[in-house]
């Protein structure tokens, strides 16, 4: 899963480094960032899995005293995992597309100083 | 604070075993990978400096949210939560949220629109450059100030965790933060903010709902809380007597609202360039305008998982309870050991690992942001417009590369001058007060009033950092009889009275700039069409409405103060 959404962003961030080049003023490559949502669906994909397996196979009496008798680690894993999934989903179903001329050119008209 | 982790380790110490450890460092594999990986992103100083301006909205938003979600504020709310109850709530609900809303819909036009890098040169175009200059400096000065406390405090929480002493603690975590914040500027601070974001509430949920299985649920807290020393007056928000040590209910709700709510809040959320500079990187108007009001929502809610763990952890642990029964500090342990006591209580292996991550998550976050800021008002308001102006682009990434490693070296020697204070809480405040209300009072009147004159501007900046100051040492020395939190509190609000009528008075006396000039800077000179943005692409759609966002949160503030009055 984590391979395949970071091939996406490489893929979908290429095509705004060509169309950038070759502009006078340094261009702007921050547009071209990967993509935030990956990385925040890889971190829960990880903790969940760990906390899952923690909950799962190492809950003793002490972690039941603890928490007064639920088992956090594993709904805390089960939490994450479906965060995950929605941070995964986000980004299959809206990928990172770079912007097209029209929309560059609106967003430059939109940042236009007021009144100058 | 600064005492207690200092001493009490063998208390305070965490269980953490090798999962825990994994889990941190799987964390700190991810933020230093973003700094890498934001480094391919950077080609100009705006780039670096301000993210290119391209950054979508519910990311600004949540790292508008997380750059003040430090693990100071953190600490100190559940403190509060521990001590004063749900009380505590005003300093979200109306400490935060109608500034917010108001920076959104009221200054960011004139702040985006102005296409101003920074705060100080927003005062540049408005009034002159002695304004800009000198607020740049005092900016400087304060970011390196404040960015000391949280070094210093996240050194005490790594020596508590780790054992590790404080003069290599310091170092360390400063150079975590200098090695994304260096490699990536401002994109890897802000996609840090928003990670940080997220385990910050993996650190806050489940401490609550263990902390409420504990007590017996809701309704086991509430009868904990009426029986102990607090009584249930600790369940309702208002009048918040004991939060504002005034006496009559009508005086303290006054209290409330105009001063946590109108001086101290708004002094710190519309000017303050650690915040205000997340908006500035959104990707257009619209998108600035909403990321206040999108970070309001969670700034809402947080509230529900810092208070009531507080109020938790002052029925449940011993300690804290020994504190609330005695009034003060018991065996070196206070109020603001309640979220590392609750951490070590309550959570399991595993589960700890994640908590651990996100204190310390928190606690780069809020240095990150003053580096982050320090960096752009240094390099382009000090730098570039005044001691090396006409070089090149390139020439100024480089300069802004080099002002972060120097402004982390500074942070680090003030990092000792913060360890020297007693309670950060009212050195921070102090700080709040000298540098944040002068500002927002010559803010507040240039956008209103056109007549306002640029040496007016700075007159009233000094004399009204002048009179915060003058009120500090008048509390200090025990002139004034006041605590220091209400100390802070007249400080503010000396610093905003003085600086208004300065700033009038010198005004009547000179000329005002010329009105085209001041096009797009002051309200009424600024045409209702260029105070509004585009609809259309990626602003498009109701739910993308800065002002429907901002009627929806209000509506959660009031729906939420309706419940727990």
């Amino acid at each position: 899963m984590t391979d395949s959404s970071e091939g996406r962003d490489a893929a979908g961030t290429g095509p705004a480094d060509a169309m950038q080049a070759g502009t006078d003023a340094p261009p702007s490559a921050a547009a071209n960032l990967f993509d935030l949502r990956t990385i925040i669906a890889v971190l829960f994909l990880v903790y969940g899995l760990v906390l899952l397996i923690m909950g799962l196979v190492s809950t003793d009496e002490a972690d039941l005293m603890k928490t007064g008798g639920s088992n956090i680690n594993l709904d805390m894993g089960i939490g994450m995992l479906v965060v995950a999934a929605l941070f995964g989903g986000w980004v299959l179903l809206r990928p990172l597309t770079p912007p097209t001329a029209e929309q560059l050119a609106e967003a430059a008209r939109d940042d236009r100083p007021a009144g100058h | 604070m600064t005492s207690i982790l200092a001493q009490a380790n063998a208390d305070v110490r965490l269980d953490a075993n090798a999962v825990d450890y994994l889990l941190v460092a799987f964390y700190f594999l991810l933020v230093l990978g973003i700094g890498y990986m934001a480094r391919r992103s950077v080609s100009s100083s705006l780039d670096f400096l301000l993210s290119g301006r391209s950054m979508p909205a519910w990311v600004t938003g949540l790292a508008f949210i997380s750059a003040n979600l430090g693990a100071l504020e953190l600490i100190g709310m559940m403190a509060n939560g521990a001590q004063y109850g749900i009380a505590t709530v005003h300093y979200y609900w109306i400490g935060a949220i109608p500034a917010m809303v108001f920076l959104g819909l009221v200054m960011m036009p004139f702040y985006y629109g102005s296409k101003a890098r920074s705060v100080p040169e927003f005062l540049a175009k408005r009034f002159n450059r002695t304004t800009q200059r000198i607020q740049g400096v005092i900016f400087a000065v304060a970011s390196i100030l404040i960015a000391g406390v949280n070094l210093f405090a996240l050194g005490l929480i790594i020596e508590a965790l780790l054992g590790w002493p404080l003069t290599v603690a310091i170092p360390v975590a400063a150079l975590v933060v200098l090695a994304y914040t260096t490699l990536g500027g401002l994109s890897a601070a802000i996609y840090n903010e928003v990670l940080q974001f997220f385990v910050i509430l993996a650190l806050l949920i489940p401490l609550t709902l263990v902390g409420l299985n504990r007590v017996g649920g809701w309704n086991g807290l509430v009868e904990k809380v009426t029986a102990g020393p607090g009584g249930a007056e600790q369940l309702s928000s208002w009048p918040g007597t004991e939060l504002t040590e005034i006496a009559n209910p009508v005086l303290s709700v006054i209290g409330i609202v105009f001063g946590l709510g109108f001086v101290l809040s708004f002094g710190y959320w519309t000017t303050n360039f650690a915040e205000v500079q997340r908006a500035l990187s959104a990707k257009s108007m619209s998108a600035a305008r909403r990321t206040p009001i999108i970070g309001a929502f969670p700034k809402a809610l947080i509230p529900l998982v810092v208070v009531i763990p507080g109020m938790i952890a002052a029925v449940l642990l011993p300690q804290i309870q020994a504190v609330k029964a005695a009034g003060g500090s018991v065996d070196g342990i206070t109020y603001n050991d309640s979220l590392t006591l609750l951490m070590k209580d309550l959570l399991p292996n595993g589960i700890l690992g994640v908590a651990i991550a996100g204190l310390l998550a928190a606690f780069m976050a809020g240095m990150a942001a003053n580096i982050s800021s320090f960096n752009t008002v240094f390099t382009y308001d000090l730098w570039q417009d005044w001691i090396k102006p006409g070089k090149s682009d390139r020439y100024y990434l480089q300069v802004g590369r080099w002002v972060t490693v120097i402004g982390c070296i500074l942070a680090i020697g003030t990092a000792f001058i913060a360890s020297g204070s007693q309670n950060l809480m009212d050195y921070i405040q102090a700080l709040f007060s000298f540098f944040n209300a002068p500002l927002f009072a010559i803010f507040i009147l240039g956008l209103f009033w056109k007549r306002m004159t640029g040496t007016a501007a700075w007159i009233g900046l000094l004399s009204g950092t002048v009179a915060a100051v003058a009120v500090d040492l008048l509390v200090r020395f025990d002139v004034l009889q006041l605590s220091n939190q209400a100390g802070s509190f007249v400080g503010a609000s000396a610093a905003f009275i003085v600086g208004v009528g300065v700033a009038a008075l010198v005004s009547t006396a000179g000329r005002p700039k010329a009105e085209a000039e001041l096009t797009g800077l002051v309200w009424s000179l600024t045409p209702r069409a260029s105070r509004t943005h585009t609809t259309e692409g990626d602003d498009a759609g109701w739910y993308r409405s800065p002002q429907l966002l901002a009627v929806l949160v209000l509506i959660l503030v009031v729906v939420l103060y309706i419940i727990f009055i």
